[in-house]
């Protein structure tokens, strides 16, 4: 009978997205060689075609620790990966186009303050149509973080996956896991071709993550879910922030080659086994309508393509971080929500300390994975 | 230089639709595209590219190569080879990422 | 003005695959619309055939007429008919009703609209096969098709030197058309390297038996008597500053040079295979005509149900094919909508089948005596791949080297197929590129991924869709 193929590492990773690669990297720099396992290529779904935005800004009050830890990373991005990943930092501001959005902006500050967080600001009206000279004169102002940006997904995350298999982490690619389970004092990780053993794993299996959650017994209520995302031709420069929305959603941002990117978490049509997407352009019409009245020149953009990555959410719409409350060597970090590419860098290192320490320093039990059973 | 064959000429001449390119009327046929009437006006190039502004002019003439785009009426980015002419359109050469010639 | 227009049957492309194929759709009683992007039909090869000026026969000639016999029997058929109307996107899962059929977008005049129907026909034909030489973008230069297109549809000939270059019958057809119109041509040179004929000879016996023997020979005759004819011209290079001003290229052995005002290039048709990848119909490359095609069956059917395809943009197989496959795909639709049955079906085709198959007999001989040499279709150095965004093949081979493996990496690289023209110019290119630079075959490197909107769009178009309850209660809020 022939053995089966077995290769082992002291960490397997499953799932070769930005967070994997992160915790590759950590890893790695750490000394310790991990073995990421991914069954397209490297940032193929939502941490390659995501709106690239690098935001501290209007974060769950949960993830403003990791937010506010991450973009320290972000500021030394080329340091860390070698590579700028066409980060660009002009801020970001979500606007009030009403006065109820006044309100709940308002409400937001006070609640940041209550917790000891000034890193969000009020704008009022005159400063905001003066930093985006563009925007309807009818906007009431908004709540800006200057020190936030955006960057481009997938260079970032290739960035990051180079610098992780420079520093000695394994990529294997084009590899579907099928199975995991204990096996003695190791993990098993059976794929399509081949085996895999390691005393630990971590999950970053993106929307798929549920599923190796599942067969460790540790089930979640993950749904896989496509935001869409418009782009448009270059147009000459008029923005330097990316612009939120408040009472309805929006993300806006101009990048340095003039096109301009559309997004809000509208959701397109997802099969994620079949790993394939349906725009739905009634909805996007709908963000279209918004940003013709917030930005009324955009009415003669010309949008020349869209897309739907596939993301993983969770009920709360924060992830799941942490390790596995079931088995010992298990760590977890999915669930991003349509939110995680910021997070992306410390959470690598949130899980190389959870793998290395068995702890981290950063807060992370809002994000347990037994928190949607009422444990 | 593209010139009329006899019968298109006759028929220009018959029915002239005049428009107006970079500030010059021109006179073409009904039923030209304005990549057609450009062309038999003795421009080749309507456009400079948005990254290196290097001059282009139509390619294709069908409709999928874009290299035609020019502004009519105030509206940039529109094909001069899917648009056909009518009596006091404006056509403006198309410069860079959208600038229109003074 | 919101329009939600229903229809059992929906065509897209108004070329002889379209015509014929709504016409014998309406004949056969089902209720069809046409939708095209020209202002009148005829698709490209029969382009301006109700409107052309060149009304003397004798110079664009009887193939070229032929088209017109298509348009009575489809205009007096009952199918429904918008010019000028662009078909952008396709949505099931998203329709309002799927089980209703598809939903399409489209924009005529500036206006976005969107229709219903049960079964879709795509007849949205060819495009010219990317020909990047260098100077391929200067103003003067242009290909084959696009000149024949002003002399078809606006009676114009280019009045300054002329050269002709590359292969394929189009560039035989356009010197003879122009030389009835009494315009000059000052060189052709043919990019066939020399000894191609032999090995297209394994396929003459078809050639030989079909009728494309006398009209090519006759056609053939007249050019060569008239026109230089170079053969075998290699390192074919368009100069100039600002315009064209000349062409370089090496035949015999020695490099030579000439001024000329416009520089006509072809090497050859292949797919537009946007729209029907952005579907997701199952395409597959075909080695002998060095592309992608659709997957279909005999009926046109592809791998999407309630997609079929008919014409060159089912596979390049020339004009009068297309009419014969339009007229069995339309007999499969109004089968599997339930107007004809199986054996109705059948009898009713056996007359396009036999047409069908005369058409196509001596294609696979044209197939290889042209077939575009390699060295024109994997450029080199500062030759711009990417029109839209610049990009030379320098940086693309670059790319390839640096560890970027196929092309829709590529797109997020160098911004290779991210302008207007949705990788149309660039695709066959790059991915021929990654292909020599990793020793794979370019059906293994694959194409970029497309998606909708397959036809650019302004945001005031988009915005301008009609509202449903649906898509205002698919917004989603984000938590705070």
């Amino acid at each position: 009978m022939a053995a089966r193929r077995v290769d082992s590492a002291p960490v397997v990773i499953i799932g070769a997205g930005l967070h994997g690669c992160s915790a590759a990297l950590q890893l790695a720099r750490r000394g310790v060689p991990a073995l990421v396992l991914e069954k397209n290529y490297a940032g193929r779904h939502a941490s390659g075609v995501n709106a690239g935005g690098v935001r501290t800004l209007g974060r769950d009050l949960a993830e403003v620790p990791l937010a506010l830890a991450s973009r320290e990373l972000w500021h030394r991005i080329g340091d860390l990966v070698d590579d700028d990943c066409g980060y660009e930092q002009h801020g970001q501001v979500r606007v009030a186009e009403t006065g109820a959005d006044v309100a709940v902006l308002r409400a937001r500050l006070d609640l940041l303050a209550a917790h000891g967080h000034t890193h969000e600001e009020w704008i009022d009206a005159g400063e905001l149509r003066s930093l985006v000279p563009r925007l309807v004169p009818s906007v009431q102002g908004g709540v800006i973080v200057k020190d936030d940006g955006a960057a481009d997904p997938y260079r970032t995350t290739s960035a990051f996956r180079r610098k992780a298999a420079a520093l000695g982490a394994r990529f294997v690619e084009g590899v579907r896991v099928r199975r995991v389970k204990r096996d003695g004092r190791q993990w098993l990780v059976r794929t399509d071709q081949g085996d895999y053993t390691a005393p630990q794993l971590i999950n970053c299996a993106g929307a798929w993550a549920d599923r190796i959650a599942a067969q460790l017994g540790e089930p979640v209520p993950l749904q896989a879910i496509s935001p869409m995302m418009l782009v448009t031709l270059a147009m000459p420069h008029f923005l330097d922030p990316v612009v939120l929305g408040t009472g309805r959603p929006l993300s806006f941002k101009q990048r340095a080659n003039g096109t301009v990117l559309i997004g809000g978490g509208r959701r397109a049509w997802v099969d994620r086994d079949a790993e394939s997407t349906e725009l739905d352009f009634r909805a996007l019409a709908e963000g279209a309508r918004m940003v013709c009245e917030l930005f009324p020149h955009m009415r003669a953009a010309v949008v020349n393509r869209g897309w739907a990555g596939i993301e993983a959410a969770m009920p709360d719409e924060i992830p799941v971080i942490g390790p596995s409350r079931r088995h010992d060597g298990i760590y977890h970090a999915f669930g991003f929500s349509a939110h995680g590419f910021q997070l992306g860098p410390v959470v690598g290192s949130i899980l190389a300390d959870l793998a290395l320490q068995g702890s981290t320093s950063m807060p992370i039990e809002p994000f347990r994975i037994d928190r949607f059973t009422g444990r | 230089m593209f010139k009329r064959l006899d019968p298109a000429a006759r028929l220009a001449q018959a029915e002239p639709v005049r428009i107006t390119v970079n500030g010059d009327t021109v006179a073409c046929r009904a039923g030209d595209s304005v990549a057609a009437a450009l062309f038999a006006s003795g421009i080749d190039a309507c456009r400079d590219t948005a990254v290196n502004e290097v001059p282009r002019g139509p390619y294709c003439m069908m409709g999928v190569c874009y290299d035609c785009l020019v502004t009519i009426d105030g509206q940039p980015n529109r094909q001069a080879c899917m648009t056909p002419v009518r009596e006091g359109m404006n056509i403006e050469r198309q410069l860079g990422a959208r600038k229109v010639q003074a | 003005m919101m329009d939600t227009t229903k229809c059992e049957l929906l065509v897209i492309g108004a070329g002889p695959a379209g015509l014929a194929a709504a016409a014998a759709a309406a004949q056969a009683g089902l209720d069809v619309m046409l939708l095209d992007e020209q202002a009148a039909p005829g698709g490209q090869i029969y382009r301006a055939v109700t409107t052309t000026p060149v009304t003397d026969r004798r110079v664009l000639g009887d193939d070229y007429w032929h088209g017109a016999t298509l348009v009575q029997p489809f205009l007096q058929s009952g199918a429904r008919y918008q010019p000028q109307a662009t078909v952008w996107a396709v949505s099931r899962m998203t329709a309002a009703a799927p089980d209703d059929g598809f939903e399409v977008a489209y924009s005529v005049a500036g206006e976005a609209r969107m229709l219903v129907a049960r079964h879709l026909l795509l007849a949205t034909g060819a495009q010219e096969r990317p020909f990047p030489i260098p100077g391929w973008t200067l103003p003067g230069v242009m290909t084959a098709g696009a000149a024949q297109i002003l002399l078809k549809s606006g009676g114009l000939v280019s009045s300054g030197r002329t050269v002709l270059a590359g292969c394929g019958p189009l560039l035989y057809l356009l010197a003879w058309q122009y030389l009835n119109a009494g315009a000059r041509i000052d060189a052709l040179l043919e990019t066939a390297p020399a000894g191609q004929w032999l090995r297209a000879l394994p396929h003459a016996p078809g050639f030989l038996a079909s009728g494309y023997l006398g009209k090519g020979l006759k056609l053939l005759r007249k050019v060569r008597a008239a026109v230089p004819v170079t053969r075998a011209v290699a390192d074919l290079r368009a100069l100039g500053g600002e315009r064209l001003e000349g062409v370089r290229y090496t035949a015999g052995g020695k490099a030579r040079e000439l001024p000329t005002d416009y520089l006509l290039l072809h090497q050859g048709v292949v797919p537009n295979v946007n729209l029907a990848r952005a579907i997701g119909v199952e395409h597959a490359w075909n080695d002998a005509l060095d592309c992608w095609e659709p997957v279909t069956d005999a009926w046109g059917g592809t791998s999407v149900a309630g997609v079929g395809m008919a014409g060159d943009g089912a596979g390049i197989a020339g004009a009068l094919a297309a009419e014969h496959r339009g007229r069995l795909a339309a007999l499969q639709a109004a089968h599997l909508l339930g107007r004809l049955s199986a054996g109705q079906r059948d009898r009713a085709a056996a007359g396009p089948r036999a047409a069908l198959a005369r058409a196509v007999r001596g294609r696979a001989f044209f197939d290889a005596l042209y077939r575009a040499p390699r060295a024109y279709l994997r450029p080199v150095g500062d030759t711009i791949v990417c029109r839209c965004e610049e990009v030379t093949a320098d940086q693309v081979r670059q790319t390839v080297k640096l560890g970027c493996t196929g092309p829709n990496q590529m797109k997020s690289f160098l911004r290779c197929g991210m302008g207007p023209c949705q990788g149309r110019f660039c695709g066959l290119t790059v991915s021929e590129l990654i292909a020599e630079e990793q020793g794979m075959h370019p059906k293994d490197v694959g194409y970029y991924r497309l998606r909708f909107p397959t036809k650019p769009l302004t945001l005031g178009e988009l915005a301008a869709l009609p509202q449903t309850d649906a898509s205002r209660q698919a917004v989603v809020r984000l938590k705070k």
